[in-house]
């Protein structure tokens, strides 16, 4: 904190790691230009290309297939951006490049108490290291590039509660969808979550970062895991993570950092994880779930008439066995090692139902050389799906990885706007786990009954 | 920076909750590197049909709401992503405030810095107005006060720092530069 908070004017808050993309900084560097500004902290500024990049091999003259000159040019003014100002880049098929908030981590980039910022609303996912992060809009990437500094009121705090053992089959996907159903998508408006109980400490990174990913879809600024030793030993070796005597000095600072054991809370909610089930989305927003054994409600939903016109489904029946014409495992949300392994350990053997499009993209450079060397590509690809090149992909459709009007898409992402995969595009959020054996199956498919 | 001030301008209603980003602005118009001309694309998947016609059902589209300047809408508006494009295209659409009962966070941060209001509002009043088919108002960001030509107003606030911004016209961007010793103190200390 660089100048703590006044009646009058807000705190200015030191932001110790900036990551950028090519969608939300193009007028931030503008502006930087047209103040004839440097950027202050390079060393602190790390970017990445993934919104609008193709997730299609290169061509026969190593030329990649954009959606349109424009996805083209952005990505390429992005690249210019970054060299004039001197930062480091992680471009389009080189070895750092990934989703924004799946290479922080990977990198080790994202640490325990950091102050982490990205123009882009998912940047809660790496709270799950105990650092405080959230999304900010250009006008801010422009502050934090000229200053480091951002200008922030205190936010209120949220506990959410999760105690109990999640049941075979029932994944961190489902937890968040759970607790978003639980809270409302403007439940935590003006809050920052922490994540608490035993269901969260029993967890490994890759599902606290999917349960902190979708904070924002409860409405909330960001989410938060106290660090522990999963923490740290997901972030011992990282190519950015202290070494040697650094390492133990940064260990030892981090283990302070976890909430008093009396720590008060504007608002607290719990949840018992062994009473879930696998969750599907049914409507338009992220709190319209249901878990798959339920049947779509009729009432008592601000909105449902209108969502479940848009989707073209009826009440009272269960989304169990509703056909699909796509599948996507990808995103911020789930596109890291272990939910391409949970998809892959499914395909095995088995093949996508015929007139199903099912495509597997991996959230960085490195979980897909992971995933190659541990041969799930072949089995993806044996069982009829696609296996890409790294990037948003389908989550949001901005590089043309779409799905078309009117069709459904059961999806490992976080959004099921109306319109997010495509024009008239119709999502239903999921597992990875439940994709894939809808994949298989052609309709809605509880993962229990196909697990290996 | 221009100074915000006081204003009497028609508005329009659009009675939805839970309006998220990616209505206001879809994401395929998110390509651009500049920030102008987005006014064409607000709610774009509502405002034309497929083949690119005016839906002439959307409320902005009708001859006596397509110079609103302020928009009424149900609550949670401007949930989901983080896009500063979505008050750029309200903003060059013409719109200068927004009413509501409550925003998405970052959504309403965002509008501060681009001449939007995000003025959040009671339920009864909100309720009141969503019960009308557009009319006028009056927006007053000295005395945080809103009121509707049949004399019903309210109260609203608007974080103390923003509001002398806007009505000083002063720019955050100068402000946070001012700040440079205090951030050079700061990374000295803290051996960042
Ligand atoms: S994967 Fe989707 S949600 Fe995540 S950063 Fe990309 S577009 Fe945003």
């Amino acid at each position: 904190m660089v100048v703590p908070e006044s009646h009058d004017t807000p705190a200015v808050l030191y932001i110790d790691l900036h990551l950028i993309h090519e969608v939300t900084s193009p007028q931030a560097f503008d502006v930087l230009r047209a103040r004839g500004l440097t950027v202050h902290r390079p060393d602190r500024t790390v970017g990445t290309m993934d919104h609008s990049t193709p997730t299609g091999p290169r061509n026969a003259l190593g030329k990649y297939a954009y959606a349109d000159t424009q996805a083209e040019s952005q990505v390429n003014k992005f690249a210019q951006n970054c060299a004039e100002f001197g930062l480091e880049m992680h471009a389009l098929g080189e070895k750092g490049q990934g989703i924004v908030h799946v290479i922080g981590p990977e990198r080790g980039l994202t640490q325990p108490g950091k102050t982490i910022v990205c123009g882009d609303s998912h940047t809660s996912t790496h709270g799950a290291f105990g650092a405080l992060a959230f999304g900010i809009g250009t006008t801010e990437v422009g502050y934090v590039l000229a200053t480091q500094c951002l200008l922030q009121r205190k936010p209120r705090t949220m506990e959410v509660r999760i105690d109990g053992a999640l049941p075979r089959g029932v994944t961190a996907k489902d937890m968040i969808l759970a607790i978003i159903r639980k809270i409302g998508v403007a439940g935590g408006t003006g809050h920052v979550i922490e994540y608490t109980g035993s269901a969260i400490r029993n967890m490994n990174m890759d599902q606290r970062m999917t349960v902190c990913n979708m904070s924002i879809e409860a409405g909330a600024r960001a989410g938060m895991v106290a660090p522990d030793d999963v923490t740290f030993a997901y972030l011992h070796g990282r190519h950015a993570s202290p070494k040697g005597h650094a390492w133990d000095e940064a260990v030892n600072a981090w283990r302070a950092l976890c909430s008093d054991g009396d720590a008060r809370y504007d608002r607290s909610i719990s949840l018992d994880a062994s009473l879930l089930e696998p969750m599907v989305t049914f409507g338009v927003d992220p709190s319209m779930g249901i878990g798959i054994s339920e049947v779509v409600p009729s009432h008592g939903i601000p909105g449902l008439q209108d969502a479940l016109a848009y989707m073209g489904i009826e009440p009272g029946r269960p989304l169990k066995g509703h056909p699909i014409q796509v599948a996507f495992v990808g995103s911020c949300t789930n596109s890291r090692i272990s939910d391409i392994r949970a998809a892959a350990d499914i395909l095995k053997g088995r093949r996508v139902a015929e007139g199903v499009r099912c495509l597997v993209v991996p959230g960085s450079q490195q979980i897909k050389q992971e995933a190659e060397s541990l041969g799930l590509h072949d089995v993806i690809r044996a069982a009829g799906a696609e296996w890409r090149e790294p990037g948003c992909s389908m989550c949001i459709g901005m590089n043309g990885d779409i799905v078309p009007p009117g069709q459904y898409a059961i999806s490992t992402s976080n959004r099921n706007f109306k319109g997010r995969q495509g024009p008239g595009s119709r999502t239903f959020l999921a597992s990875p786990e439940m994709v894939a054996a809808s994949a298989v199956m052609g309709v809605v498919t509880d993962p229990r009954e196909v697990l290996p | 920076m221009k100074k915000f001030e006081k204003f009497t301008a028609h508005y329009a209603v659009l009675n939805r909750e839970d309006i998220d980003t990616d209505q206001i602005i879809p994401a395929r118009f998110l390509k651009v590197t500049t920030r102008d001309g987005l006014g064409k694309h607000l709610f774009s998947d509502w405002r034309y049909h497929a083949d690119g016609s005016d839906n002439e059902s959307f409320a902005l589209n009708c001859s006596e709401h397509r110079h609103a300047q302020i928009l009424v809408a149900g609550a949670n508006f401007g949930c989901g992503s983080s896009r500063e494009h979505a008050p750029w295209a309200l903003h060059d659409f013409g719109i200068r405030a927004v009413l509501s009962t409550s925003f998405g966070d970052i959504f309403a941060n965002n509008a501060l810095k681009n001449g939007v209001l995000p003025i959040q509002v009671s339920p009864e009043f909100l309720a009141h107005l969503l019960g009308t088919d557009g009319g006028t108002m009056t927006i007053d960001l000295e005395a945080q006060t809103v009121t509707r030509d049949d004399g019903i107003s309210e109260n609203f606030k608007i974080e103390s720092f923003a509001r002398y911004r806007l009505l000083h016209g002063i720019d955050e961007f100068e402000f946070l530069m001012s700040q440079s010793e205090a951030i050079a103190r700061y990374e000295q200390i803290n051996g960042k």
